[in-house]
C-alpha cells in the first residue's frame, strides 16, 4: 500500500468512533481525577454524531469528509475538546481538499497542520499535560518515518507509538493548561485524558489504515 | 432536587420557548442551533454585538438582547459553553455589514469556542472582533490559573457598548470601548448557599449553615476563603475593599456601583449591602455616579451577592444613560 485512500480515512474515523465508544468510561474516569468527568461522554457523543456524517458523505473527497466531521464535532462535543478536536480535523481538511488519496508525506503535512491548529487554539506547549503531549511527538515521529521513505502503514504506526510514549510522559506532569491546571500540584500522578484520546485517534489510524 | 422544571434535559430549550412567548416584540429565537437575536436584526450598517455563555446566569445574556444592548445571544447548556455553530449562525444573523463584536467571559471553554466561531465567521467574510472580560479580583488568589474570570463587568460592558453601537460607532471603536470598560471595572462575589445544576441533581459544593464562601465564581467555583457567616456590613467590606484597591480608585472619582444578586438573595438584602457600600465609598470620597441593583448575572438559585465597580467618565456615563429596551433592562425607550 503506497497511499492512504478515501476508504482508509473512512475506516480510520469509524475505528476511532468505535474505540471511543468502547473506552468512554475509561476516558471519563481519567477526566474525573483531574477535570470535570465528561471527556469520554463528550467525545463519544461527538464521534457517534460524526458517524452519521460519514455514512451520508457521498463524494470521495478526503478534505470535504474531514471538514464535515470537524463541523459535527464542533457542534456536538462542547467544552474545550470540541473546539480542539474540531480544529485538528478542520486544519487537516485544509491540506487534503479534493484529494481521494494521500501519500505518506501528504498525510504528515495534514497532521502537522492539525497539530499547529490545536497549539494555536489551546495555546498549550509540550509539557503542559494536554493532548499536545501526545500529538507533537506523533507528528515528529511520522515526519521522520516519512522522510526515511517508509510506507504509510509504517508512518502511522510510528506516530501511534510515539503518541503512546507521550501519554505515559503526561503522568508525572503538573498541568498548566485546561481545567486540570486548577489543581496545580495535585494534577501530578494522573494520565491526561486529552492526550489519551489523541493516542486512541492515532492508534485507530495505524490499526485501520496499516491493516488495509 | 426540588426545582420548577419538567425534565433536566429540557431546561434550556423550554426556558428559551418561554422567552420567545413573552418577548416576541423584542427578540427572535432560533431553536436549532440555539440563539436569539433582536427582533429587527440585522440592523443595516450598525456594528452588531453578541455574547453568550452557559445558561443559569439569567437574565444574562438573553435578557439583554434588544435595542441599545445586545444584537444576539447564544445560550449553552447550564454552566456549559455554547458551541461555535451557534455563535457562527448568530453572528451571521446579526451582521448588518459593519462587523460583529463578540463579548466573551474569560473561561477556557467560552474563549476557545468563540475564537473558533470568529475564525469561521471571518472565513465567510464577516468582520469580527472579540473582547474577553476578566474582572473578578477573587481569582488571583484562588485555585484558578486560567486568569481572572469574567463576571459583573460583562453586564456593564454589554450596556455601554450596545449604546455606542446604536449611535453608529465603528466595530473598532466599540471593541476599544469594551476593553476600556473591562480595564476600569472589577468585581467580587460571595455565596451563602450552593446551587444545583439540574443535570447534576445535587449541589455543586457543600456550604454549612453557618458558613459563607468569599470570592465565589458564577458557577460555584471556589473563591478566596471560606469563613463563618458575617453581617452585611462585614461582608460588604470584604467584597468592596479588594475591588477598590485593585482598581486603584482615589478620592474624587466617580463610579457605577453594581450590587448583584446571585439568584437567591432578595432585593431587601441587596439594598442593605448598597447602603454599606455607599458608606465605604463616602469615607474614601468616591462618588456613586450611577448604580444598578438586582439579579442580573446569577448562579441559578445561589444565595449571595457580588459587587462590581466601574470607574466612570463623562462618555461612559452618557452611554450608560442612553435608551435601552431589553427584557431585563429598560429605560429611556
Amino acid at each position: 500500500m503506497d497511499t492512504i485512500g478515501y476508504r482508509d480515512v473512512v475506516g480510520w474515523l469509524r475505528a476511532f468512533a468505535a474505540v471511543v465508544s468502547e473506552k468512554k468510561e475509561f476516558l471519563t474516569e481519567l477526566d474525573a481525577a483531574i477535570g470535570d468527568a465528561d471527556h469520554g461522554i463528550n467525545m463519544n457523543r461527538g464521534m457517534s454524531a460524526a458517524l452519521g456524517v460519514i455514512d451520508d458523505h457521498a463524494k470521495e473527497d478526503i478534505g470535504a469528509l474531514l471538514k464535515a466531521v470537524a463541523m459535527k464535532l464542533i457542534s456536538t462535543v462542547g467544552g474545550a475538546s470540541g473546539p480542539l478536536y474540531g480544529t485538528l480535523f478542520l486544519q487537516m481538511s485544509t491540506r487534503t481538499g479534493g484529494a481521494s488519496e494521500l501519500t505518506a508525506a501528504q498525510w504528515v503535512d495534514a497532521l502537522t497542520a492539525g497539530r499547529d491548529g490545536v497549539v494555536a487554539r489551546g495555546k498549550a506547549e509540550m509539557g503542559d499535560k494536554t493532548m499536545v503531549d501526545a500529538l507533537t511527538p506523533a507528528v515528529d515521529a511520522a515526519r521522520e518515518a516519512a522522510d526515511a521513505g517508509e510506507s504509510p502503514a509504517a508512518v502511522l504506526r510510528a506516530s501511534a507509538d510515539a503518541a503512546a510514549t507521550g501519554v505515559e510522559a503526561t503522568i508525572p506532569l503538573v498541568a498548566r493548561k485546561g481545567r486540570a491546571s486548577y489543581l496545580g500540584e495535585r494534577s501530578a500522578g494522573h494520565q491526561d485524558p486529552g492526550a489519551t484520546s489523541t493516542y486512541l485517534l492515532l492508534d485507530a489510524a495505524a490499526g485501520a489504515i496499516g491493516a488495509g | 432536587m426540588k426545582k420548577l422544571i419538567n425534565s433536566p434535559e429540557d431546561v434550556v430549550s423550554e426556558a428559551l420557548r418561554g422567552m420567545e412567548a413573552a418577548h416576541a416584540d423584542l427578540v427572535r429565537v432560533n431553536h436549532d442551533p440555539k440563539y436569539l437575536v433582536r427582533a429587527d436584526a440585522p440592523v443595516k450598517g450598525k456594528t452588531a454585538i453578541i455574547s453568550g455563555g452557559g445558561s443559569g446566569h439569567e437574565p444574562m445574556h438573553g435578557g439583554f438582547v434588544g435595542r441599545g444592548m445586545l444584537d444576539g445571544a447564544c445560550p449553552g447548556e447550564v454552566f456549559t459553553s455554547p458551541t461555535p455553530d451557534q455563535m457562527l449562525d448568530c453572528t451571521k444573523a446579526v451582521d448588518g455589514g459593519a462587523g460583529v463584536l463578540h463579548i466573551v467571559k474569560n473561561y477556557t471553554g467560552d474563549v476557545m469556542n468563540f475564537e473558533l466561531a470568529a475564525d469561521l465567521a471571518r472565513g465567510e467574510g464577516i468582520e469580527v472582533e472579540a473582547v474577553v472580560i476578566d474582572d473578578d479580583v477573587a481569582v488571583k488568589d484562588s485555585l484558578y490559573t486560567a486568569g481572572r474570570r469574567g463576571v459583573g463587568a460583562t453586564v456593564l460592558a454589554e450596556k455601554v457598548c450596545g449604546a455606542a453601537a446604536e449611535e453608529g460607532r465603528s466595530l473598532a471603536d466599540v471593541a476599544q470601548l469594551c476593553r476600556d470598560v473591562n480595564a476600569n471595572a472589577r468585581s467580587m462575589g460571595m455565596a451563602l448557599t450552593s446551587c444545583t445544576v439540574p443535570a447534576a441533581g445535587k449541589p455543586t459544593f457543600e456550604l454549612g449553615d453557618d458558613e459563607m464562601e468569599i470570592g465565589i465564581g458564577i458557577h460555584g467555583e471556589p473563591g478566596r476563603e471560606r469563613k463563618p457567616a458575617a453581617s452585611a456590613s462585614e461582608v460588604t467590606a470584604m467584597l468592596a475593599e479588594p475591588v477598590i484597591e485593585d482598581l486603584g480608585l482615589g478620592s474624587g472619582e466617580s463610579v457605577l456601583a453594581f450590587v448583584n444578586s446571585m439568584g437567591g438573595t432578595p432585593l431587601i438584602e441587596l439594598y442593605i449591602v448598597f447602603n454599606e457600600l455607599k458608606a465605604i465609598l463616602d469615607a474614601r470620597n468616591i462618588t456613586i455616579g450611577r448604580h444598578l441593583i438586582g439579579p442580573f448575572i446569577t448562579s441559578l438559585e445561589m444565595a449571595g451577592c457580588s459587587i462590581t465597580l466601574l470607574r466612570l467618565n463623562d462618555e461612559m456615563t452618557r452611554l450608560w444613560d442612553a435608551p435601552v429596551h431589553t427584557a431585563a433592562l429598560r429605560w429611556g425607550a
